[in-house]
């Protein structure tokens, strides 16, 4: 070392050479972190913020808000109760006892098209008090064998649909499948001109590659003592069984519309639509509702009010709250920083 | 060897007989012999064969060895002790719960979901345990591999290691280390057979005891006598009285080499008693004999269990898990009745055909058996709502700790240059407790003063020397000055007039003049010491011989004498400076060695001793250097009574000298008529250095005639020579007669060191609020000492003393010191309740033996209620166990959150009692830092421990705790919600990986960044602003009030979520294709708001961003549709419903960014717009602070900021600062007074009179 330590005397307290490694490797090393002393942001809420905040969400919100109304004013929706009429009026059990008999269930109904109604038209039908979304229900079902021919055993999933009675595998299995429905529809104008329905692209594309086999073909289905909703055809594949497809994508509200087809053809105002539908599908027992519904679609779906007027709404309160703010802050404004309101300041002593 | 050698010589130069020297009651002759007739009963049966450690071998007589564990578990017992541990928490015992559930086919999601972080958190509690543990392990492998020389045979010794040692050893125990177990002292290097014992370990006191062994083993000093050594012990068992000792030495000649010819027995006493842990000091080496060992020992006995802490936040948060698990039987009971009244319905199979409930029936669903059904939904329930009672929350917490303890340990400002040690966290659990403290409990010696006395000032013949501007004047002025400043700006102008500013001016600049420098840097000035241990003393007219210029030469002369002959002290060589001839003194007390050295530096050296002669080398008149030699005639020993000590000296020319140093009213009583020349003078000094927490002492002296001498020496030898009680009484009253009609020569000021920063230290802290109370084993003059050097005392103070009176103390009887006790405790709160003086600061000061009298049942709560309404209270004499004892008591009767600091073991109790126990790292001696939760080489980094670490910990696990439970709040409902609609069957809306990412990865980041990183204000400006701190104390962050709140802003922000999802997308197409949602759709929108909301609301409550906060709040956001991204693309036989629910189904439907953005924006208006009103009416003192700082572009010194500064420390009545305002209010009165003396004099007009007088009376 070229530079000896100076003979100083011998008290403990004395400053050791600071660049001794020994200290420095125990001091702990600088870095923004470890000291807290990233640079950081600090919002503060100042009013010029908070009116700026509440006129900011104003400005978006209230567009979309009418945005949103607009397009919910142009679809047009024909809703038609049919469980009523379209069975024996009486008690509740006449009605069950009449869907579950053998009798012809044949039901004409009359629509009015209120509005032009451009292609596609699209048909639900809407069940009510339907839970689709029990857990029992809902896991009754098997999707390996619905994507997979070989998977075709898979059913421990199904109980109580899993077998028919002497032991072979149902496809498809499951309450799901075995409860599908099995109401019909066919349209026709006043002028007796059929309206044709097309069933296909109603589930989703995804469904039809991937979930559902196209080598998987319905086998033992509806076979046992308990028919539950509609047959299928065993010699299409499941992949193409669009109503089935549509079915198992199980809703997640005890009130939930299905697509039944689509109508490629305009309707216009006024136009009177026969629809001649089975009505097979048991609703009676719980009390639920069926509906047929005709509605077009706008960007944002069907029709739906409720999105705009909540856009609206906290559009109007997020300016009447800017206004408020305003008013607040013209009248008798908080100087930023204001010392007075340091607790100190305002119980001086008392802290 | 030369080291043999080297020792033998060092043993010659000891050789004084201290029993000689001394006087009183140290070396008194041993009692006759009595045997005790109980050793062998019950209590008393221990037998230790001494040198014959064999014997121990076997039973009876095999007592535990040597080693100590403080370890709470070993390889086999840790797991499950530590197991068992972990499930006394409730919550855990929850977790596990579900944990087993969750492998039936009862649960909802994946069992590893469930487990996983259970076993986290066991594991990393268990794993810090076990650690923690370690590091126990290690420190006691440490201490038990300490070596020790013991004796095996033949006369030889060998080091051994601790552990190895048994009961019967003989041990040889050198200079400067500690012993090994408990040891019967057999003799020592002194030929006497006294050694010095420093027992602050044990007790707190810093001065050494004196141990003498007993005669018949005095002979016994040389290694190769052991050979022959043969005795027994027979004593007590082991038990933790420190101060007892019971026991027999049985002994036969040595020249019997038969071991059972023992032919007497000798009473052994306490005096013979060397305690483990207690260290040998000034005495070069010791022999003893093992009797109690390893957990025999009396300091183990005294130790106790340390007790897991936890901090009161997290005490707190079990009460708010009790809520949350209360809402979860809640709803689980909700759901679970409602399921059985549903399925109860469902008799008949026609009714809900299609879910055929009683063929192939499902347990939960059985309409047979409802009851059973109803039980399986309720468990079912409980695990699927368990994420109201969050287990990540326990994950995040550990974490954030973990990180919060990390960023403490690697703070640059809490590192110690000196000793190299940095504050470190060494439990984490109580981080957040750092910010609630409101008393702190502190330890005297090694924690306030680092145990190094230094000379500092002196007044000889009525002149005081070293400088007489103390430290609060100077401030005092500064300040003034720096107050005519602010009151120009100040528009209250409350007290203050300008005139009275400027001559505030003329008055205060001289004194400004005299010191640059800032006092609160806390730097004295260092320059005159050479690097002299204990002497700071700067004053030139004493330096350097210039003392012989003065007038009074002779008194000078004397005083000095006083110095250097008054003591019993021995001066020790010096090696390695052959430079100077500056020699080092070892004394019984440090007092007494800085007074030798003082002396050796005014030229006064004391050079030798022998048995009766001292020898100093003086500095003559003339200037030279003589050496005179001094005949030791009597030396008359300090005790606690008689407060003084005396030397009586012949000097070379015949005359007989007796000095005498002591406390000062006991030596001004002892003044002739005409010795009181000073008497004034001095008395004024003493006032000041004692105002400056010096400790003081007074010299006198007297020339004593021969005859008067030699009369009163043979009464002092007949006094002497009498055996039996009164001995002490007689001898103290002959002393007496000897020390009257003194001279006093002047007074010396000792500054018992502080450590650095000490004083501003504890002025901040008394700024924050903090009480802090001074608890130490030293005698009461050290510690109100202590009191006033760092300003938890002061003169103007109402000072109140809590002691038994001697009457009452002699009678022993509990009935009448509790009265007395009693009568003192309610004089003195009647006076703090006085109207008169009730703003008046005061302190209470608390002996010992009063405390545990006080401390009782029965007079336990007017002693607290007194206690608390003083400004300091200072214990004094107090045993570690009493330590403890307070700060239990403190802690249960006042509801404070009280840290206790220390250094030595007998802090240990203290610190394991307290909230938060602190140990000081910096010296040596680990039991104090083993035992605390955090440990710091300084006293001062309390300072920013407390009120930066603290309040930032605090507020951030507050404010992450309230946030974690409003999460899972919302998320946990929305579940709950959706059972409404599908008949309570318990069927879950999301996917189960979207239930494990929600508190795994989507949540988890952003809420340990608000953990770690936030910060409200800056760590100077929460140094600045000690109001702050008291946002902690009040505990306004997590009371039931806002922990109410955020609960009832997740329910309301669930009900928002899930009833918008609900309404908007269902039931007519959410698409322009016409597609309607289902169960996957609805689950992954309803997911995408909780996901945006729960986000977005951290993003509110977080006011400190860095980029870590940004990519944690975005990054979680992004990182769910990443993981949406990634998990849809997965082949449908992994991803199920989800199988391309982003890109094909939800992404391209704008109905799904919109209800996002409404959803998100309607669940944060209702905090947004509290938030909004409370920063904009009732806004905290952060939020001003903050706007202060960075929401107006002014600079941070304006008046504003600097007078706010200022009053945001709270009103108190201790620290430096309060003494410095003190002062200028004293100051400005004598000002007024002045100027109202000067007014009158220059006019008498009645009219001017008036305008003058007016502000003075609106003063008062």
């Amino acid at each position: 070392m070229s530079n000896p330590p100076p003979p100083m005397s011998s008290t403990p307290a004395e400053p050791q050479d600071p660049s001794s490694p020994r200290r420095n490797s125990k001091r702990p090393k600088y870095s923004r972190f470890t000291q807290q002393e990233l640079p950081a942001c600090k919002p503060i809420l100042t009013p010029r913020w908070v009116i700026s905040v509440f006129l900011l969400v104003t400005i978006v919100f209230v567009p979309i808000g009418l945005a949103s109304l607009f397009a919910s004013r142009d679809v047009v929706e024909i809703v038609n109760r049919y469980d009523d009429q379209c069975a024996p009026s009486g008690s509740r059990s006449d009605k069950v006892r009449f869907i579950q008999s053998a009798a012809d269930k044949t039901c004409n109904r009359t629509l009015t098209v209120p509005k032009h109604m451009k292609q596609p038209i699209y048909v639900y039908y809407q069940l009510d008090n339907f839970y689709q979304n029990h857990r029992r229900y809902v896991k009754s079902r098997s999707d390996q064998q619905l994507r997979n021919k070989n998977d075709e055993n898979e059913t421990n999933t199904c109980k109580p649909e899993d077998t028919t009675e002497n032991g072979t595998t149902i496809v498809p299995c499951g309450l799901v499948a075995w409860s599908m429905f099995n109401d019909t529809f066919s349209f026709s104008t006043n002028k007796n001109v059929q309206l044709p329905i097309t069933k296909k692209g109603i589930s989703w594309k995804s469904d039809r590659d991937h979930k559902f086999g196209k080598d998987v073909f319905p086998k033992n289905f509806q076979n046992g003592k308990l028919i539950g909703g509609a047959h299928l055809n065993e010699s299409i594949p499941l992949s193409a069984q669009e109503d089935l497809i549509v079915w198992m994508r199980t809703a997640a509200l005890p009130t939930f519309r299905k697509l039944y087809g689509k109508i490629e053809v305009d309707l216009q105002a006024g136009d009177t639509i026969n629809v001649i539908m089975q009505n097979n599908y048991n609703t009676y027992s719980f009390n639920g509702k069926k509906k047929l519904v005709l509605s077009t679609a706008s960007w944002l779906g069907g029709k739906n009010n409720f999105i705009g007027i909540a856009y609206l709404a906290v559009g109007g309160l997020c300016f009447v709250l800017a206004m408020i703010f305003t008013i607040i802050y013209l009248v008798k404004p908080r100087r930023l920083g204001d010392p007075t309101y340091l607790s100190w300041n305002r119980s001086p002593g008392g802290h | 060897m030369p080291a043999n050698v080297e020792r033998k010589k060092k043993k010659s130069k000891g050789r004084v007989k201290w029993s000689n020297l001394y006087t009183f009651s140290c070396f008194r002759p041993p009692a006759p012999a009595s045997n005790r007739l109980d050793f062998g009963q019950p209590g008393f049966t221990r037998v230790v064969f001494c040198n014959d450690s064999g014997k121990h071998k076997t039973k009876p007589y095999k007592y535990s060895g040597n080693d100590v564990t403080t370890t709470k578990y070993n390889v086999i017992t840790f797991l499950p002790k530590s197991l068992f541990e972990q499930f006394r928490r409730v919550a855990n015992l929850y977790f596990l719960l579900v944990a087993v559930l969750s492998v039936t086919s009862l649960a909802p999601f994946s069992p590893l979901s469930l487990i996983a972080p259970l076993v986290f958190v066991v594991g990393i509690s268990m794993l810090k345990e076990g650690v923690e543990d370690w590091h126990r392990f290690i420190q006691d492998m440490e201490v038990n591999s300490r070596k020790v020389n013991v004796h095996i045979g033949g006369g030889v010794f060998v080091d051994r290691q601790w552990k190895m040692l048994r009961v019967g050893d003989v041990v040889k125990v050198n200079k400067n280390e500690y012993f090994p177990s408990d040891l019967l002292l057999l003799s020592s290097s002194y030929e006497d057979g006294v050694c010095y014992v420093e027992t602050m370990n044990l007790d707190g006191e810093t001065n050494l005891k004196i141990k003498r062994c007993l005669e018949c083993t005095l002979g016994f000093d040389e290694e190769i006598k052991f050979s022959k050594f043969k005795a027994v012990v027979r004593c007590e068992d082991p038990n933790s009285s420190l101060y007892t000792f019971v026991a027999n030495l049985e002994f036969g000649d040595v020249d019997d080499s038969n071991d059972l010819d023992l032919n007497s027995s000798y009473p052994v006493s306490p005096s013979q008693f060397l305690l483990r842990d207690s260290k040998l000091q000034n005495t070069d080496y010791v022999y003893g004999v093992v009797i109690f060992t390893g957990r025999d020992t009396k300091v183990v006995r005294n130790s106790m269990k340390s007790p897991s802490k936890r901090s009161r936040v997290e005490r707190k948060m079990d009460h708010v898990i009790y809520v949350l698990f209360f809402m979860l039987l809640l709803i689980s009971l909700i759901a679970s009745v409602g399921s059985v009244m549903y399925t109860d319905r469902d008799q008949t199979d026609k009714e809900w055909w299609y879910l055929r409930l009683m063929d192939d029936r499902d347990a939960s669903f059985d309409p047979g058996n409802p009851l059973v059904s109803g039980f399986l939904q309720f468990l079912r329930a409980l695990i699927l709502y368990g994420y109201l009672i969050p287990i990540s929350l326990y994950v995040s917490i550990e974490v954030v700790k973990f990180l919060q303890a990390m960023l403490i340990n690697n703070d640059q400002d809490l590192f110690d240059e000196v000793s190299g040690k940095s504050v470190e966290a060494r439990t984490s659990n109580l981080n957040e407790e750092l910010g609630q403290v409101e008393m702190v409990l502190t330890d005297k010696t090694g924690t306030l003063t680092c145990n190094q006395m230094e000379f500092r000032k002196c007044s000889i013949e009525g002149v005081s020397y070293g400088g007489d501007v103390n430290e609060i004047v100077r401030a005092a002025s500064q300040r003034m000055n720096i107050d005519i400043q602010s009151y120009r700006f100040n528009l209250d102008g409350d007290d203050s007039t300008p005139r009275d500013s400027m001559e505030t001016v003329e008055i205060s600049s001289d004194h400004v003049n005299e010191s640059k420098n800032s006092i609160l840097d806390g730097e004295h000035d260092m320059k005159n010491l050479g690097g002299i241990k204990g002497f700071n003393f700067g004053d030139k007219r004493l330096m350097n011989k210039m003392w012989i210029h003065g007038s009074n030469v002779w008194d000078m002369m004397m005083f000095f004498r006083v110095m250097a002959l008054c003591h019993t002290g021995i001066p020790v060589e010096n090696e390695g400076q052959s430079g100077n001839h500056r020699l080092k003194y070892e004394a019984e007390s440090p007092e007494e060695v800085t007074f030798l050295i003082a002396a050796q530096e005014f030229g006064f050296q004391f050079c030798r001793r022998t048995q009766s002669l001292l020898f100093v080398k003086e500095i003559d008149p003339s200037g030279l250097e003589v050496e005179r030699e001094y005949k030791l005639l009597n030396l008359l020993e300090f005790s606690s009574s008689r407060k003084r000590m005396s030397v009586i000296v012949r000097d070379e020319f015949g005359q007989i000298f007796l000095l005498c140093k002591g406390a000062d009213n006991t030596i001004f009583d002892r003044l002739g008529d005409g010795g009181r020349a000073y008497q004034h003078a001095t008395t004024m000094h003493l006032a000041n250095y004692a105002e400056d927490g010096l400790r003081t002492m007074v010299f006198a002296y007297k020339k004593i005639k021969d005859s008067e001498y030699e009369e009163w020496s043979s009464s002092f030898s007949k006094a002497k020579a009498i055996i039996g009680p009164g001995r002490e009484e007689l001898l103290e009253n002959v002393s007496e007669i000897i020390e009257k009609d003194l001279v006093l020569l002047g007074a010396v000021a000792v500054d018992d060191k502080l450590q650095d920063g000490v004083a501003e230290c504890i002025d901040k802290l008394a700024q924050a609020g903090l009480k802090i109370w001074l608890l130490t084993g030293d005698k009461k003059e050290t510690a109100v000492n202590i009191g006033f050097a760092c300003s938890l005392l002061r003169h103007d103070m109402h000072l109140f003393n809590l002691s038994l009176s001697r009457e009452v103390e002699s009678k022993n009887e509990l009935k009448a010191m509790k009265d007395d006790i009693l009568n003192q405790i309610e004089a003195s709160y009647r006076a703090t309740i006085n109207e008169k003086t009730k703003d008046d600061p005061f302190a209470l000061v608390v002996d010992g033996k009063a405390l545990e009298i006080a401390l009782r049942n029965d007079t336990r709560d007017e002693f607290l209620q007194l206690a608390v309404n003083c400004a300091s209270v200072i214990c004094c004499r107090v045993s570690p166990k009493q330590k403890a004892l307070i700060t239990r008591l403190v802690k249960k009767y006042t509801g404070k959150m009280t840290l206790a600091i220390g250094d030595g073991a007998n802090d240990v109790g203290m610190i394991q009692e307290a909230d938060i126990g602190i140990g000081i790292s910096g010296m040596e001696g680990m039991q104090a830092v083993m035992a605390s939760d955090f440990s710091m080489p300084q006293f001062r980094f309390l300072e920013r421990l407390l009120i930066v670490h603290g309040h930032w910990c605090y507020k951030r696990i507050s404010k992450m705790i309230l946030y974690f439970v409003y999460k899972n709040i919302v998320f946990g409902l929305t579940l709950f919600y959706y059972e409404l609609y599908s008949r309570f069957s318990g069927d879950v809306l999301y996917d189960g990986w979207y239930m494990v990412m929600f508190n795994l990865f989507l949540t988890s980041l952003p809420v340990i960044s608000l953990g770690v990183l936030e910060q409200d204000v800056s760590s100077d400006i929460c140094l600045q602003f000690p109001a702050l701190y008291q946002q902690g104390q009040k505990g306004i962050f997590f009371s039931w009030k806002r922990i109410i709140g955020w609960m009832g802003n997740g329910v309301l922000t669930s009900l928002v979520i899930s009833i918008l999802n609900v309404y908007i997308l269902s039931p007519s197409a959410f698409r322009k294709g016409g597609q309607v949602v289902d169960i996957a759709h609805l689950g992954v929108t309803t997911y995408t708001t909780i996901v945006w909301t729960v986000n977005c609301q951290i993003a509110l409550i977080i006011t400190h961003f860095t980029w870590i906060q940004h990519i944690f709040i975005w990054g979680s956001i992004f990182s769910w549709y990443l993981f949406l991204l990634f998990y849809g693309a997965l082949p449908p036989a992994y991803s199920n419903r989800e199988y391309k629910l982003l890109v094909e189904a939800v992404g391209p439907a704008p109905m799904y960014w919109m209800v996002v953005l409404l959803v998100v924006v309607i669940s944060l208006l209702p905090y947004f717009i509290y938030m909004v009103i409370q920063r904009s009416f009732y806004p905290m003192d952060d939020h001003v602070i903050q706007e202060m700082k960075y929401g107006r572009k002014v600079v941070v010194d304006d008046e504003t900021w600097l007078r706010e500064k200022q009053s945001s420390r709270k009103a108190t009545h201790i620290g430096f600062s309060a003494r410095v305002d003190a002062k200028i209010l004293y100051l400005k009165d004598q000002l007024h007074k002045k100027r109202m003396f000067i007014i009158k004099s220059i006019t008498n007009s009645p009219i001017r009179r008036s305008i003058s007088v007016n502000p003075l009376e609106n003063r008062d």
